[in-house]
């Protein structure tokens, strides 16, 4: 008698398709497994628009406010701060702020200003560093001071790796952080209110 | 198949331990898993100092299951309640609790110890050379494992340096082209590290990573008893047999080197306990002084710095800025022309040498030095790994290379430290140099390996090993 296996090719093919099916099932569960990591539908609620007041930001001053667990600062800018964000111009990585940015950059922050046309002189940026994520800390004396060049004109330094950013949130060139802080969508409800992460294209 | 199954007939007087042995024996091969992997296992009888760390690690890991599993009684991993979990409920109300935390938190800082002296000697005595390549690789994951587990374990205090650190290591994978800031949203699983991420950290660092590192230990214990052990003289001591079948030059495990272990695990617990009870922080090292500010994700505290066993990597990535790229761009140039000129590669690898150097070239010329940062500190890492490969020494063992070899270990050595070092330390222009420098000698160390390993006066290597009695 013959040991030789004979391939029966009915049950071979149920085989294959059983494999088929099982592989199928297999990479579906995997895909849901996957899927569990993205934000819950909490996160994302979370993640709404937040309006705020600016009444109480005087001229120089910054205000903090947090959105999507991120601190947004509100700065309003004096003339004089105003009037040296320009001569940054030739010193700063992405003056017109054209690269592409982790929230896409509005089309009114494509300026050396970063600001919406009605008020010029309020910032409003996402206070994170473009490198490793850390908030950068406010340095807007001028002048010589440690850790900062000499023709300092105020500006933010970023403590865990030393980037730079000028008065608009623009990195400064050859800095560990490769492009300008994000500006978050925003627009104004009236004069002294602001809603962050809205604008008239929609939600971030 | 095998043999019908058969009772082991021990006689009626025979001890109640020799017969439930012989029982089990029957059943599942107790005594032949112990002496195959402990107690006849012959090991070269020359081990030195440099032979106990594997056995350390050994325990230090049980050390941290253990403690780890104690922990989680009281740990809460929810980002409102965690931080007041560690540093109120076990380090205050929990009696014993500092305990236990400081030896798992002072045992994270002794296994990377441990680890690296392990991994040292098998680059002192070439123990990752044929045929134990994959004992090379089997470890080498569980260093990847070990790393992932105290990255993941480091953000559960839910401390400032817990939660900022984290925010920039996740923030890494954002560097990646196209796909980097939905991945880093992917793994946080919210926009800013939170609840979510800790909850996920948490469900790595207390299931999934030990797991895989027990499976992993397995795998290289396994793989190490089949091969048999490396020695400080690099040699086979299976090439010269006694007429019993074991080499000549190896003793059992045990009892010769369970006693030694034993003698070297209480050295390791004098020195381990000293730090548990009286420099838990390390000043600084092993908990950093800003863990113990709970995590407030709108303040980076002024100096994020990781826990001293990353340092080494994260400097190289500092170490990146645009203008280093050029650097790299020339380093890689160089090292592609140098593999026409000395290799002895086919035509076939050449080639593909040179458009991989080009396709590199172009990426760093176009892609910023944020991604590039992120391509060599992985690479500093996983380059490790390939050690295997790149010594081409003919003899394993560093007492039988030329002199100036050692030289270079210390070289490397010396800069692997300085890295570390530059890692806990601010940026400065001066120590950036510094870290660039070491970045190119710690690569170099590598990547030139193929040539220098095999280069000088070799010194003859002995056909059995090298003992003293005492």
């Amino acid at each position: 008698m013959s040991n030789e296996k004979q391939v029966d090719s009915g049950r071979r093919g149920l085989l294959v398709a059983t494999c088929a099916a099982g592989g199928v099932v297999g990479v579906a569960t995997a895909g849901a497994l996957v899927s569990t990591f993205q934000p819950s539908e909490r996160a994302k609620a979370a993640g709404a628009p937040v309006e705020v007041d600016i009444s109480d930001v005087k001229p120089g001053e910054m205000k903090v406010v947090e959105w999507r667990g991120k601190p947004v600062w509100i700065l309003r800018r004096t003339p004089e701060m105003m009037a040296s964000i320009p001569k940054n111009d030739n010193l700063v990585a992405d003056p017109k702020s054209e690269k592409i940015y982790q929230i896409d950059m509005p089309e009114y922050a494509k300026n050396e200003f970063r600001s919406r046309a009605e008020h010029k002189e309020v910032l409003v940026t996402v206070g994170i560093c473009s490198h490793l994520g850390c908030s950068p800390s406010s340095r807007f004396a001028e002048g010589p001071q440690p850790n900062l060049p000499d023709d300092w004109h105020g500006g933010f330094l970023c403590p865990c790796h030393g980037s730079t950013f000028d008065l608009s949130a623009r990195v400064f060139k050859n800095k560990p952080a490769p492009t300008n802080m994000d500006i978050p969508p925003y627009m104004y409800l009236s004069d002294n209110k602001i809603v962050i992460g809205k604008d008239e294209k929609g939600e971030a | 198949m095998g043999a019908a199954f058969k009772e082991t007939k021990l006689p009626a007087n025979a001890p109640a331990g020799h017969k439930a042995l012989a029982w089990i024996d029957d059943r599942f091969p107790l005594s032949k898993l112990w002496n195959d992997q402990w107690g006849k296992y012959y090991a070269p009888k020359n081990f030195n100092i440099w032979y106990l760390f594997g056995s350390l690690a050994m325990l230090i890991l049980v050390l941290q299951i253990v403690t780890g599993i104690f922990l989680t009684m009281h740990y809460k991993p929810d980002a409102a309640l965690a931080f007041n979990s560690v540093e109120m409920t076990i380090m205050r109300d929990v009696p014993w609790g500092w305990l236990v935390r400081y030896m798992h938190s002072t045992g994270a800082s002794a296994f990377f110890i441990v680890v690296y002296l392990h991994m040292t000697r098998g680059l002192l005595y070439g123990s990752y050379r044929k045929p134990r390549e994959l004992i090379w690789i089997f470890g080498f994951a569980i260093f990847l494992c070990l790393m992932a587990e105290a990255f993941f374990g480091y953000l559960l205090p839910w401390g400032q340096m817990s939660y900022w650190g984290a925010q920039v290591i996740v923030n890494l994978f954002g560097a990646i082209p196209v796909i980097g800031p939905d991945l880093s949203l992917w793994i946080r699983g919210d926009y800013v590290v939170s609840d979510a991420t800790l909850n996920r950290f948490f469900a790595f660092h207390v299931i999934a990573l030990p797991l895989v590192l027990l499976g992993l230990v397995a795998a290289h214990l396994i793989a190490l008893h089949e091969v048999g052990s490396n020695n400080p003289d690099g040699i086979e001591v299976k090439e010269h047999l006694g007429p019993d079948g074991h080499p000549l030059d190896a003793i059992p495990s045990h009892p010769y080197y369970s006693t030694k272990d034993l003698f070297g695990v209480s050295m390791f617990l004098l020195i381990f306990s000293a730090v548990v009870f009286f420099a838990p922080e390390m000043g600084g090292y092993f908990l950093e002084y800003n863990n113990f500010i709970p995590a407030d994700s709108m303040k980076t505290p002024p100096h994020i710095a990781p826990t001293w066993y990353f340092t080494p990597f994260y400097s190289v990535l500092r170490a990146t800025t645009a203008d280093f790229m050029y650097v790299v761009i020339a380093a890689v140039v160089l090292y592609v022309v140098f593999l026409w000129v000395k290799s002895r590669l086919s035509y076939k690898a050449k080639m593909a040498a040179a458009v991989i150097g080009l396709v590199l070239i172009i990426g760093m010329l176009t892609l910023e030095a944020k991604f590039w940062g992120v391509v060599l500190f992985g690479s500093s890492v996983v380059i490790i790994g390939a050690l295997p490969w790149l010594d081409h020494s003919p003899a394993r063992s560093i007492r039988y290379r030329p002199k100036w070899h050692m030289w270079l270990y210390v070289l490397f050595g010396l800069s692997f430290i300085a890295l570390g070092y530059l890692g806990t330390q601010l940026p400065t222009p001066a120590y950036t140099l510094i870290s660039q420098v070491c970045t190119l000698l710690y690569f170099s160390f590598f990547l030139l390996m193929p040539w220098w390993s095999a280069a000088g006066r070799f010194k003859p290597v002995p056909t059995r090993v090298t003992f003293h009695p005492h």
